[in-house]
């Protein structure tokens, strides 16, 4: 069963990770891409507009 | 004859239930308007990622390891497995840092915050149970490190990370029972409660 489309990972993941060190702290590349993502999601969610709010302005409070 | 059948225990568990929980706060039409931000959607997010770890794992169960690891609609599920688990800690920890953030174990809402940080608990034990049961190298090297840490505890003699069959029946059986149960009870105790109220606008809540 082999479905090769020739479609590569858009980051070649192959290979062991890439560390940072810092004093005591110890993280990998990738690790520390998804703290940073994280942080980005959660000030998006509370800066960006919700779709749909006018309509619901002074509806219930 | 009435007084018989109000004591019948299903006739009280139906009035407890309509009572504490009806209709539409279980699946109310609206909210309140502050609930329109992007913030109150990691909850969901987070549901819906779980739901589809749950689903991907049914399929590798279905299939087991040796079509998993060799074919690639098993190497597929298997990182939509991994990726969806990525997505479920991502959400839950955006949204754990949301309610944080607005305090929203004001107003009796103690319970939900503590059956959540239970489940993030969870969670990491079910995942890590996970990363035992790949059938790999990866698994093997996971479980040879983790041995020590936990035979120091004195846990080793009944909670053993190589013994593969207990490490994959608490991943596969056990932790998502209780993963499953604890957030029904954290989303039914969210609908009980209704969404907390912000916290400028009704100090009266606070404690
Ligand atoms: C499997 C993990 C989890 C799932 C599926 C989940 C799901 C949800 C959902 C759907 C809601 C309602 C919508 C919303 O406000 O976002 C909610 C509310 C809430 N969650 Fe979670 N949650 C999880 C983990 C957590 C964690 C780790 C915490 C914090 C330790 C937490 C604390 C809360 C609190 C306090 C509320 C109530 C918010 C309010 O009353 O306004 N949850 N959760």
């Amino acid at each position: 069963m082999s479905l090769d489309w020739g479609l590569g990972a858009l980051i070649n993941l192959n290979h062991p990770g890439h560390y940072l060190h810092w004093h005591v702290i110890d993280v990998s590349v990738a690790n520390l891409t998804v703290m940073v993502l994280m942080v980005v999601a959660f000030v998006a969610a509370l800066v960006l507009p919700f779709p749909g709010r006018k309509h619901r302005k002074g509806e219930e409070k | 004859m009435s007084t018989t059948i109000d004591r019948q225990w299903t006739t009280r568990l139906r009035k407890r239930v309509e009572g504490t929980l009806p209709p539409e706060k279980l699946l109310p039409d609206t909210q309140p308007a502050y609930v329109a931000s992007w913030i109150y959607v990691f909850g969901v997010l987070t549901l819906v990622a779980m739901a589809e770890v749950i689903g991907t794992g049914v399929i590798l169960a279905i299939f087991g390891p040796q079509w998993w690891h060799v074919s690639s609609v098993g190497h597929f599920i298997n990182s939509m497995h991994l990726w969806g688990v990525e997505i479920f800690f991502f959400a839950m920890i955006v949204h754990l840092w949301g309610k944080f953030a607005m305090a929203a174990w004001r107003g009796g809402r103690t319970l939900t915050w503590v059956t959540g940080a239970v489940t993030f608990l969870a969670s990491i034990l079910t995942a890590f149970t996970g990363y035992l049961s790949q059938t790999n190298f990866d698994s093997q090297w996971i479980s040879t490190q983790a041995k020590d840490g936990i035979n120091s505890t004195g846990g080793g003699a009944f909670f053993n990370v190589l013994n593969f069959g207990q490490m994959l029946m608490w991943h596969i059986v056990l932790m998502p029972i209780v993963a499953v149960a604890l957030v029904a009870f954290h989303v039914i105790l969210v609908r009980i409660k209704g969404v907390v109220p912000p916290i400028v606008e009704n100090p009266e809540v606070g404690q």
